[in-house]
């Protein structure tokens, strides 16, 4: 096994031992660390649920070697919210909406979602469908999703 | 917020308690604040109790699990789609540093095969494949990867023969399987089959196999234990039916086969057959070992069953009014290489053939056949997707015959309550056919003007279409299909209220695949008891009865009857032992708001005080009325309840390029009682999306029984760049007779006439008879060359 190294994961650094080179940032995450609110629906990078921030760009973890990463602002699902007690709006805004049936595509969503408001505070309703269209949700059809975008946008806009 | 484990910090043991603990506990600590009881029971608008864990990454999925020392599990599959196998060399792969077991279908301890109707096919090939995928063996190491070539360094000598991949071929070729070719053939002769209608019209329909593509992959965690069985966690539709198939072929009782229900990723009817379920206890039991397997992607294609593919035949009769006279077809469902729930299957397509509509004479023939393609059985809308999509276009090809407005053809058609279905059952429930068709039609079209921007353009983003080339098409369609299991079978729920401190703890088997069950479940306890706090307790196979299966749209009326029919015996049990000691009346008092309350209102007292300590308990089990079977001319009272919905879609399309874009759907449903309005919007705009995906984009392609596209590179489902938003015209509140509060399964109606509708607005874009779905581009591109040539 390679050395130990070090993985910088909201904003907490975590020792990864005992880890194969070729293991996944998603693997990594999951697996090594614990961190399985990130998803492994399709581990080829094309459904998004394994969405993390690295550096602040929205990253899919599972065509990332976790090695790679070391150095890096690692930031995931579970480092969204205000602390364990307390949710982000976007979050928030997808429990209130129904944007959530079974779950699977929900983090991911989160983080991408997150992601899109940071940087596009005002988006239409193209340019959300065009942002989250790498991340596949197969119980909704979308609709409560959308809603929960728009809803989380406009809440942040009235926040001072 | 009240704090619950953090799943992942957990021992295993713990996680799918986790997940329920939170469920009891964060519907009242999320987005919504404590109500009173008679807001937040059946009808309101009730979040789900695990919303907050699953926004979190908190909420435990069954790939989320993990436990001291575990191995992980890997399968090797069957390249060849008939083969027979030599021989078997393992030596490599035991060899290999890190792998704990090698287990091949000699290593099976009991029954080699199991099956939802036969048990027909083997936890791991015994002697020969019969399709690309199939399990055939099975390794167990220190780490995935270890798994996963040790499997390669398996030597198998395959002899490799010819495959069967035509299912019409099927009937009259050599068996593939010891229990022959035929999996069912089921007709139906009902009325004058003499009879003639001035105007026939014809059609041959193709439907393609879809797959469930649940976002979670198949995945679990097996333990031994001390006794010498197995404690399994797995995301499945149905728990205990799972445990009657592994304990038989772990050749153990079924008591000691505990399966506990750890988060579902989805299921769509791909978990109601065992996958990984009796292999993972095998390796467990094998390596004294915790074990956890997790499919990758691709493998869950091989993994699960499909939508079976379906080749339909079809001659309506009308006479001049556009009365329907008679209605023949022929059916010819794929089942691939084993039954699994191919006979219930084509039951449906068949009882169904002739859509909700007043059909006095009919001849259907249904067949399910075996083939060296991959399994198919249970999906949304099970059978009745297949033969909408050919009935709505034979309904659309006769209004053209007649020159009537399809819509009008469709009403003056439309099957009511008391009416008849081919099979001679006379409709006893609601089944308010016309209102839905006419919510669904009279719905404003919406004004959807040309735009400008390429997202909205068929192709989107590619910029290869132009405004100026596209073509605007309407289509509609209405389908049905029955609620719960039929033909005679029972397919029962168990539930168990207790109610102690006031708080109410509610236990059932039921699958939560994502539908919502878990928020009803609450909604209902709150409603029977007048309490807030609603605890919902593991979905196990140690402490309950079987809930039946989460599927055929039947888990809000079995499982919610039953849960409601509990809350009411334990409400009978308080109220009795009150009026005693108040000597009054038992019908004079009522549980609400936390209280028992006398309803002159002369006396209250709490509700937590009463049923302080050890509280007051029930168990039930529900059944629905019972069902028969279907005669030698398929006649009978084979189903328990029927529901309904209509699509209208408005599709742009580029014909040169056959690309397609949705502007616009809208929707009436038969729902009987809406019981929470945002679940109920959620099912039905998730399920047209399934509908939209496979009329349009989504195919298993095969190539000589081998799989081209398993993966979401190649496999596409709809994105929400495909997916316009669903309007809702109406949900008919129409109360069903004996169903709890009235409420009909929703989940299955939306997929079964929206792909249809999405194909009749192809068709009037475009004016092709496109009888095949998803219809591809070059199925318009290249039929419209050839038109114009």
């Amino acid at each position: 096994m390679p050395d130990p190294y070090s993985l910088r994961v909201n904003g907490v650094d975590c020792e990864v031992a005992d880890s194969d080179l070729a293991e996944s940032l998603l693997f990594v995450l999951r697996e090594r660390l614990g961190l399985t609110g990130t998803k492994n629906a399709c581990t080829e990078g094309e459904c998004s649920s394994c969405a993390v921030l690295i550096d602040g760009v929205l990253t899919c973890s599972c065509l990332v070697l976790a090695a790679t990463a070391a150095g890096q602002e690692i930031t995931t699902v579970e480092g969204l919210g205000d602390g364990r007690d307390e949710l982000s709006v976007v979050q928030e805004a997808f429990v209130h909406e129904g944007a959530v049936q079974c779950g699977f595509c929900t983090p991911g969503l989160i983080v991408a979602v997150h992601d899109l408001l940071e940087a596009n505070p005002e988006p239409s309703d193209g340019d959300v469908r065009e942002a989250l269209s790498g991340n596949l949700c197969r119980c909704t059809g979308y609709g409560r999703i959308l809603a929960a975008v728009h809803s989380a946008a406009a809440t942040k806009r009235s926040q001072p | 917020m009240t704090s619950g484990p953090v799943v992942t910090a957990e021992p295993v043991m713990t996680t799918a308690a986790a997940n329920t603990a939170a469920a009891g506990s964060a519907g009242a600590a999320g987005a919504d604040t404590i109500v009173d009881a008679g807001t937040r029971g059946v009808g309101a608008d009730v979040g789900r109790p695990d919303g907050v864990p699953k926004v979190q990454g908190r909420f435990a999925f069954s790939s989320d699990l993990w436990a001291d020392d575990f191995l992980w599990g890997h399968t090797l599959r069957s390249p060849h789609a008939s083969a027979n196998i030599r021989g078997i060399d393992i030596g490599p792969a035991l060899a290999t540093a890190g792998v704990h077991a090698v287990l091949l279908a000699d290593d099976v301890p009991g029954c080699i095969t199991y099956g939802l109707e036969h048990g027909d096919q083997p936890a791991l090939a015994n002697g020969q494949v019969r399709y690309v995928g199939e399990p055939v063996a099975l390794v167990a190491a220190d780490h995935p990867d270890v798994a996963r070539r040790a499997a390669e360094a398996i030597v198998v000598d395959y002899e490799v023969t010819d495959p069967l991949i035509d299912a019409e071929a099927a009937p009259d070729a050599a068996p593939i399987h010891p229990d022959g070719n035929v999996i069912r053939e089921l007709i139906i002769r009902h009325g004058d089959l003499d009879s003639s209608g001035e105007v026939t019209v014809e059609g041959i329909y193709e439907v393609g196999m879809q797959d469930q593509a649940f976002m979670g992959p198949e995945s679990g965690l097996a333990l031994p234990d001390e006794d010498g069985g197995v404690e399994l966690f797995v995301s499945t539709q149905w728990l205990h039916v799972d445990r009657e198939q592994v304990a038989a072929c772990l050749g153990i009782d079924e008591e000691k086969v505990r399966i506990t229900l750890a988060g579902v990723g989805g299921a769509f009817g791909a978990r109601e057959d065992l996958s990984l379920q009796v292999h993972l206890c095998m390796l467990a039991l094998h390596t004294g070992k915790p074990v956890k397997m997790v499919y990758s992607r691709d493998e869950s294609f091989y993994g699960h069953v499909h939508r079976h593919p379906a080749k339909m035949w079809y001659r309506h009769h009308a006479d001049r009014d556009g009365r329907l006279v008679k209605v023949e077809a022929r059916i010819v469902l794929d089942g691939g290489a084993y039954a699994s729930s191919s006979g219930a299957v084509i039951a449906n397509a068949s009882c169904f053939a002739a859509g909700p509509y007043k059909v006095p004479a009919a001849h259907i023939v249904g067949l399910a056949v075996r083939t060296n393609n991959p399994p198919c059985g249970a999906m949304r809308g099970f059978g009745a997707v297949q033969t909408c999509f050919a009935h709505e276009s034979q309904m659309d090809k006769l209004a053209a015959a007649l020159g009537m407005d399809p819509v009008e053809l469709r009403l003056i058609n439309a099957l009511d309550s008391g009416d008849r279905l081919i099979t001679g059952q006379v409709i006893t429930g609601t089944f308010p056919v016309a209102e839905v068709i006419r919510q669904c039609a009279g719905a404003p079209v919406p004004d959807i003007p040309p735009s400008d921007d390429r997202r909205d353009l068929p192709g989107g983003s590619g910029r290869t279409t132009n405004a100026a080339d596209t073509v605007r098409g309407t289509g509609f369609a209405v389908g049905f299909k029955n609620l719960m299991f039929s033909e005679g079978y029972d397919d029962y729920s168990s539930a168990a209220c207790r109610v102690a401190d006031g708080v109410a703890t509610v236990t059932c088997a039921c699958a939560e695949v994502g539908q919502g069950f878990v928020t009803l479940a609450q909604q209902i306890a709150r409603t029977e008891l007048g309490v807030d706090e609603v605890i919902l307790a593991p979905a196990q196979t140690a402490t309950i009865g079987s809930a039946g299966s989460s599927s055929a749209s039947r888990q809000t009326w079995m499982s919610g009857g039953a849960v409601q029919a509990a809350c009411r015996a334990v409400r009978v049990q308080i109220l009795a032992d009150v009026a005693a000691d108040w000597g009054v009346s038992p019908d004079g008092l009522v549980l609400r708001d936390g209280l028992v309350v006398s309803l002159d209102g002369q006396q209250e007292a709490l509700l937590a005080q009463i049923t302080a300590g050890t509280g007051y308990e029930a168990d039930v089990e529900y059944h629905h009325a019972p069902t028969e079977a279907l005669d030698e001319n398929g006649q009978g009272n084979a189903h328990v309840s029927f529901a309904c919905a209509a699509h209208r879609v408005v599709a742009d399309v580029d014909p040169d390029l056959g690309l397609v874009r949705i502007r616009d759907i809208t929707t009436a449903q038969d729902v009987g009682r809406i019981l929470n309005p945002t679940q109920a919007v959620g099912q039905i705009e998730g399920g047209t999306a399934q509908g939209v995906g496979l009329a349009l984009m989504e195919e298993i392609v095969l190539d000589n029984g081998i799989v081209r596209n398993a993966s979401f590179t190649d496999y596409v489902i709809p994105t929400t760049l495909d997916m316009p938003d669903v309007t809702i015209a109406a949900w008919v509140e129409e109360p069903e007779p004996n169903a709890p509060y009235g409420a009909k399964g929703i989940g299955e109606p939306p997929t079964i006439s929206s792909s249809a509708a999405v194909a009749a607005a192809v068709r009037a874009a475009t004016g092709l008879p496109l009888p095949r779905i998803p219809i591809r581009p070059a199925d318009i591109a290249l039929a419209r060359n050839e038109v114009q040539q």
